[in-house]
């Protein structure tokens, strides 16, 4: 039944591209750079009880990085793009040296603050980023001699890519590294009485789920060819802590199924009404105040309560 | 660089801290008794302003604006807090993300209304022209508004520490079941704080309109300097709110003026500072 699933899910994702016209390509492809995003900021929220509403700096960093290494200095993809993901690497282990300081809402006012001093300066630092003018002029990479150009191959780039990224997330939740993790989040004194360095698994975890954050800013800027200073906007991070929020925070599907139906109600909405952000707000109370724990666990028991006769 | 700068950006300093005052003062104290996160505070500084355009064209009066705006926000800050937060007591992560949806709403309400243009606060009549002290001049206006944050501050200290009010609600910050149990009316007095500090951001932003008038963003770009003033001063502290205030005040209106593209990231250097050698900011107390 589980592998039937799966397959089922493989073929249409491999299949999609040849029975659906550009526009959704496209759209799988932005769900796929929002699933990681969400995915690696679950990390946080959902398996380590550590609430960020600053993750955009990382999306933003890595998209930021990349985007000037190529302009600034010309560097080609190949070079510029473990560079970036290194410098967001860095800044998420300095920025995890800050935050980490509180935990709790604590935790969520210092990098939300962070994020916003990143942002700020985006806007302000015209010299470096052009302001509000955003960065142009930006290419995709050319893969094996593939150009990513094309919206169905930069799907199945986006694909492979947010493939081994949830992978790789499933196996730090799976490994004992994530059992303490969450033991953390649950029990956090006597994670530390066992002998857990309680702070430096939350560091660790920051790091790891920054790096992440990196991956879909790369993804991100090579889609659109353009970055500017409101991907790193609270917007951002909100949008990405709804993705968890409403898809289940602390499991492994949640996050991309929230991310999937953000970026659906953004894109068809956007395309009827021009009033995303009183949305966003709306979506917001109602999930918080209907539906707490989210889509995945709600269906879970939805599921458990039909299957037990 | 003549004296004059120098002199004149003091004033500008002093006159954003008071402003800031106003708005984290509020926050701080919200945080402080409800452990609520209150994102919305932003947004509240805005409404407030835009609020302020809208009872301007019936009264010119500046103050009677703020005091009018000030409670219509607290009464909308109230209705949130009655009938929203207080069904997510003891889920904090929710409660912060339902203030951030408010706060949405209405930054979209505010652009429904008012639009996307800049709207100017008129400065109050017999305020416009500077006054000379000591050789120089002085913005009139900058001077009211702090002297109005150093009131409100005095006014909000004798609350906190001279009233049965203020006693209530030091206890209800300093152990809250411990309040319930000997019968202080903590629910209430939630509903209370969150109307105050919804007043004074409300009322903030009119005092603040004739200095940086109301313009969509404007919640954008108060939070995060309300939150660092917070996170500098230490939640839940009063005084701590003051300082804090006056420091940011300080630092960004210098950094915009020294080094405009740069401003942010010197916002950035005191509170890594802070957070580093005291987590819990300068007043801060072990606990909160």
């Amino acid at each position: 039944m589980k592998k039937a699933a799966w397959i089922f899910l493989l073929a249409v994702l491999l299949a999609w591209p040849f029975v659906a016209g550009e526009f959704y390509v496209n759209l799988a492809s932005q769900i796929f750079i929002a699933a990681i995003f969400a995915a690696g900021l679950n990390l946080l929220v959902g398996y380590g009880g550590l609430p960020s509403l600053g993750h955009a700096s990382f999306l933003g960093i890595a998209a930021y990085f990349s985007a000037l290494l190529s302009l600034r200095w010309g560097l080609d993809h190949s070079l510029s793009a473990p560079l970036a993901l290194a410098g967001t690497t860095l800044m998420a282990g300095l920025f995890g040296l800050i935050a980490l300081r509180a935990t709790g809402l604590g935790f969520l006012m210092l990098t939300l603050a962070l994020s916003q001093v990143l942002w700020g300066t985006a806007y302000r630092w015209v010299a470096v980023t052009e302001g509000d003018n955003g960065l142009r002029g930006l290419t995709r990479p050319q893969i094996f001699g593939i150009n990513l150009d094309d919206s169905t191959a930069f799907y199945f780039f986006a694909l492979l890519v947010t493939a081994f990224s949830l992978w790789m997330i499933s196996r730090l939740v799976a490994s004992p590294f994530g059992a303490a993790l969450q033991g953390t989040r649950d029990q956090a004194r006597r994670m530390s009485a066992l002998g857990h360095n309680v702070w430096l698994i939350r560091w660790l975890t920051f790091v790891y789920a920054g790096f992440w954050g990196g991956v879909s800013g790369l993804l991100f800027v090579y889609y659109h060819k353009y970055i500017h200073p409101a991907s790193l906007s609270l917007t951002s991070s909100a949008e990405a802590m709804l993705s968890v929020i409403a898809g289940g925070s602390g499991t492994l599907a949640g996050p991309v199924i929230g991310a999937a139906i953000i970026v659906l109600l953004k894109n068809y909405v956007s395309a009827y009404v021009e009033r995303w952000n009183m949305l966003l707000g709306f979506v917001f109370v109602a999930i918080v105040v209907f539906m707490p724990d989210g889509l995945v666990p709600g269906l879970k028991r939805l599921w458990a309560r039909w299957s037990k006769p | 660089m003549t004296m004059q700068f120098w002199v004149i950006q003091t004033l500008n300093s002093l006159a954003l801290g008071g402003l800031l005052f106003l708005l984290a003062a509020g926050f701080s104290l919200i945080f402080g008794l409800m452990r609520i996160a209150n994102l919305t505070h932003g947004a509240f500084y805005m409404l407030g302003a835009y609020i302020g355009v809208s009872i301007l064209q019936f009264i010119s009066n500046l103050w009677i604006a703020a005091l009018l705006g000030g409670l219509v926000v607290a009464l909308f800050g109230g209705l949130v807090e009655r009938f929203i937060l207080r069904k997510l007591a003891g889920n904090e992560l929710g409660q912060v993300l339902v203030t951030l949806g408010f706060a949405y709403i209405i930054a979209d309400f505010c652009l429904v209304v008012w639009g996307g243009d800049p709207i100017p606060l008129p400065t109050p009549e017999g305020l416009e022209s500077p006054v000379e002290i000591a050789g120089f001049m002085f913005p009139a206006y900058r001077l009211a508004v702090v002297a109005i944050a150093l009131a409100t501050g005095v006014a909000l200290y004798l609350l906190m520490e001279r009233t049965r009010l203020g006693a209530m609600i030091r206890a209800g910050v300093d152990d809250m079941q411990m309040a319930r149990a000997v019968g202080i009316p903590v629910s209430r007095l939630f509903t209370i704080v969150f109307c105050l500090g919804s007043a004074l951001a409300g009322a903030g932003g009119i005092l603040g309109g004739p200095i940086m008038s109301a313009y969509p963003g404007l919640d954008a770009d108060m939070l995060p300097l309300a939150l660092i003033v917070v996170i500098l001063g230490g939640v839940g502290s009063l005084v701590g709110a003051f300082v804090g205030s006056f420091i940011i005040g300080f630092v960004y209106t210098f950094g915009i003026a020294l080094f405009p593209q740069l401003a942010y990231v010197i916002l950035f250097l005191p509170m890594i500072v802070v957070i580093a050698f005291r987590p819990r900011g300068l007043f801060g107390r072990a606990g909160a």
